[in-house]
């Protein structure tokens, strides 16, 4: 005791200050550890928040509900009723004649395509398997819901931005030219419209100086470098260089200029291009396009016919695209048949079964994840198959039987080295001998399944070892002792007890191999592939492989079906990952 | 060796259940047994005491050869029973722990039912012919081990959720359902309390009708009380050995006497 407050004394602070220092520092690692847990929780709900919210435009669907009329002639010419002449009939032609029905008025070439680019080129095979299953539909006009396209469906679910009503004072009057219409309101009702392409303009002027300025700093630089020339050449060619950027400046202030000015007179007219969004009348059961503004006047373009010959209008809706035209995959003509068929409560969003039952598809409308989840499920079965009963095999050699000598020792730090090599190196490795050499068919779930056997046999031997070494030794010895070999101690009482450590480590592994793409890649399941697999030798891919794909293609609507499958790979994870936990609690035993 | 005079001697001395002769055991370049001979008699319980990491464990373990299962363990010597070396080569050593049941320090039961614990052993042996015959050695067994009573009505429970005192009585019931002709017990109560100590001093007395029975302890009094011989070990070496009366009251060597009054060990 002495000797303690000798030190204490030394150090000059009482037991008393050095207890709270202690206290203190206490507190302080605490802190610590609740600051990294809440890091890892806010990381944790980031991202699976935006997965989440990426993936909800995946989860519905929209359909465009019509009557159509199954002709006769046309789909069965031989009436006599076959399901499979009928299903080869052309109810491509049905659906576009449906369309162009539906919106007489289009007759342009370019027109008619934008049109039958509303609904899925898939909608006419269903349309078509409808028909061949119930053959008394032929002749009738059945109301069928036909499958929007990508786009439609993204314009649909507000992915393009949705039209904003601008609300209107005044009344209308309006003149017919031909395609084009004069507009005048008795209100200055477009001045919204001409506000915001002024502001675009002077958007546009700022840049154009930023661009100005630019070519003003060549100027310089080339002028620097034309005085210090030492040749003639050198000089006349770094003169001219500073005049063509004088001469860009110049064009650029200029129109800059020019822009500014424009943009101060706020009532003066505009025309709208491309780049600006995008001025939608409604009026009459009809849609105008505003090309030219004023305040109070506006010339604009048909895009669907009035329904009368009125020239004035007390109520009529004007709107505004969040986009411009140029910068969304879906036009405004088409935008216009969309609304229009929605004013005639012909669209209709639903949950998407489908993604959930199909299998890969190029149209993003027609993609699932169930091929991939089929495919996923027939490989993870090879893997368990293979890896499982030899990992766990290994580790009772390992560890029950093997004597512990040098060659026991190598083989043990090897397959620990093996738990940490390069997934991707596995898949080279099964590409080169069991594609190669064995002839292993490509892209197959048996492929897949061998070479993420290779790769999760490690963890389950170390799991498994791990399991088994908590085996109380005391156990083992129970078993010797009434007389029962070395063996059937193992299997009849350590295997049993180490038993839940070994699926837990296990799953963990398989929900390692789950996730994983590279070494996939490297022996074809990355194929792009329609078929659900019936079997191990089918071709298919996996979760994550069609993650990575979806991921690359261009089509807009595969972003929200990429974060649709990494919802459904995470739920598969946290389905094995629960298994994993409840095998724990249900198996867990003392002793 | 003279391994024909000592074949000679056990059989002669129907007596004797088991003995050693000349026996060493080294863990890889420890020296741990050292020329140990020693006569365990039939029906009769055999004290083995002495220090902590005298060898009394390890010698223990060398008469049901448990020590095979470390590698580096090596033995020397002669070790029989009833004029068998236990050692030869013809000798299973599967087959010698049925016949010499083993008790450890801690109690072991399997995790498993109380009737699997106990019909393990008779199982693997394959000594019941039927189901009836199984009941019938668990029954035997249980009762036996004295715990018969108090898990009768729960024999499809876990044997883990009996008391310490119990659980050892299982493992004792569970060692003798393989017929053993021996009992080794390493010191079989060391992890329980007073009251179960005494329930099991009693049962060993019981056993000792049927089985020989050898007992490692501690306890210089449990010792006195419930073995009939005594080995005293010491740094590897048999120091002593005798009736247990003269071990206590009149010890030849001055190592045991040290021992036995408490000034070593």
């Amino acid at each position: 005791m002495a000797f303690i407050s000798g030190i204490s004394r030394l150090k000059n602070e009482t037991p008393d200050m050095r207890t709270r220092r202690r206290r203190r520092s206490e507190l302080r690692l605490k802190a610590y550890g609740i600051l990294a847990i809440a890091f890892a929780l806010l990381a944790l709900i980031t991202l699976l928040g935006s997965v989440i919210t990426k993936s909800v435009g995946a989860f519905t669907e929209s359909y465009i509900t019509l009557n159509v009329t199954i002709d006769a002639e046309k789909i069965d010419p031989t009436s006599d009723r076959d399901p499979k002449s009928i299903r080869r009939a052309d109810f491509s032609g049905l659906t576009k004649g449906l369309l162009k029905n539906t919106f007489p008025h289009v007759t342009k070439r370019k027109e008619k395509r934008e049109l039958y680019d509303l609904v899925s080129a898939g909608a006419s095979f269903e349309l078509a398997n409808l028909v061949a299953r119930d053959v008394s539909l032929v002749g009738q006009s059945p109301r069928f819901d036909f499958l929007a396209s990508d786009t439609s469906d993204l314009y649909l679910k507000g992915e393009f931005g949705k039209l904003k009503q601008i609300p209107t004072h005044g009344q209308l009057t309006i003149q017919r030219t031909e395609a084009m219409v004069e507009i005048s309101s008795s209100q200055d009702d477009f001045l919204n419209i001409l506000k915001r392409i002024n502001a675009g303009l002077v958007r546009k002027a700022k840049t154009m100086h930023i661009q100005a300025a630019r070519h003003d700093n060549g100027v310089t630089e080339f002028v620097r470098r034309a005085a210090i020339a030492t040749t003639d050449e050198a000089r006349n060619e770094n003169q001219t260089l500073a005049r063509t950027h004088v001469a860009k400046r110049d064009q650029l202030l200029a129109q800059a200029q020019n822009l500014e000015t424009l943009a101060a007179t706020p009532r003066g007219s505009r025309s709208l291009s491309r780049e600006d969004v995008s001025a939608l009348l409604k009026l009459d059961g009809g849609w105008i396009k505003l090309t030219d503004v004023s305040a109070n006047a506006a010339t604009g373009e048909i895009l669907m016919p009035l329904q009368g010959t009125k020239t004035q209008f007390d109520e009529w809706e004007m709107f505004l695209t969040d986009l411009p035209e140029i910068s969304r995959k879906i036009n405004d003509r088409q935008i216009v048949w969309l609304e229009h068929l929605d004013d005639l409560g012909a669209v209709k969003t639903v949950f998407n079964t489908r993604f959930f039952s199909a299998g890969d598809s190029r149209e993003p409308e027609l993609s699932g994840v169930w091929g991939a989840a089929v495919g996923t499920f027939w490989t993870m079965l090879v893997t368990f198959a293979l890896a499982f009963p030899i990992g766990v095999l290994s580790a009772i050699y390992l560890e029950e039987f093997a004597p512990k000598n040098r060659i026991t020792g190598f083989i043990e730090v090897n397959i620990n080295n093996l738990a940490a090599v390069p997934s991707i190196v596995f898949g080279l490795l099964g590409l080169a001998v069991f594609l190669g050499v064995f002839g292993v068919p490509r892209s197959t779930p048996l492929a897949g399944g061998i070479v993420l056997a290779l790769m999760t046999m490690p963890t389950i031997i170390i799991a498994s070892r791990t399991a088994i070494r908590a085996v109380p030794p005391s156990i083992r010895d129970a078993a010797l002792g009434v007389g029962a070999s070395k063996l059937q101690a193992s299997f009849h009482h350590v295997l049993p007890l180490a038993m839940p450590g070994m699926m837990t480590g296990s799953i963990i592994g398989m929900a390692q191999a789950l996730g994983e793409t590279a070494p996939l890649i490297m022996i074809g399941m990355v194929a792009f592939i329609v078929d659900v697999p019936t079997g191990i030798t089918d071709s298919a891919t996996v979760l994550p492989v069609q993650v990575y794909r979806w991921s690359d293609f261009p089509e807009r609507a595969f972003e929200a079906r990429t974060a649709a499958a990494i919802c459904v790979l995470l739920a598969f994870l946290l389905i094995m990952n629960l298994a994993a936990i409840l095998l724990r609690r249900r198996f867990e035993r003392r002793w | 060796m003279k391994d024909t005079n000592f074949d000679d001697q056990f059989v002669q001395a129907k007596d004797i259940k088991m003995s050693a002769r000349g026996v060493q055991v080294f863990y890889g370049d420890n020296h741990a047994i050292k020329d140990v001979n020693v006569d365990i008699a039939d029906n009769t319980v055999t004290a083995f005491i002495g220090p902590s990491g005298c060898g009394k464990s390890t010698f223990l373990r060398c008469l049901n050869r448990m020590n095979d299962t470390i590698s580096s363990c090596r033995i020397q010597g002669l070790i029989a029973m009833d004029g068998q070396n236990i050692y030869a080569p013809k000798v299973d050593p599967v087959q010698l722990r049925a016949k010499v049941g083993m008790v450890f320090q801690k109690p072991n039961p399997f995790a498993k039912s109380i009737y699997d614990n106990i019909a393990y052993g008779p199982r693997i042996h394959g000594l019941a012919a039927n189901k009836n015959d199984l009941d019938e050695i668990v029954e035997k067994s249980l009762r036996r081990g004295a715990i018969w009573d108090e898990v009768k009505d729960r024999l499809n429970e876990p044997g883990n959720g009996l008391s310490g005192g119990q659980q050892q009585r299982l493992c004792i019931a569970r060692a003798i359902a393989t017929a053993p002709e021996v009992l080794l017990m390493d010191e079989p109560c060391s992890a329980l309390d007073p009251i179960a100590t005494a329930q099991i001093e009693e049962l060993i007395d019981e056993l000792r009708s049927n089985y020989s029975v050898v007992i490692i302890t501690h306890s210089m009094q449990q010792a006195a009380r419930v073995s009939q011989k005594t080995a005293f070990f010491h740094l590897g070496n048999l120091v002593e050995h005798g009736e247990t009366g003269q071990i206590f009251t009149n010890p030849q060597d001055p190592r045991t006497e040290s021992y036995i009054t408490g000034r070593i060990g």
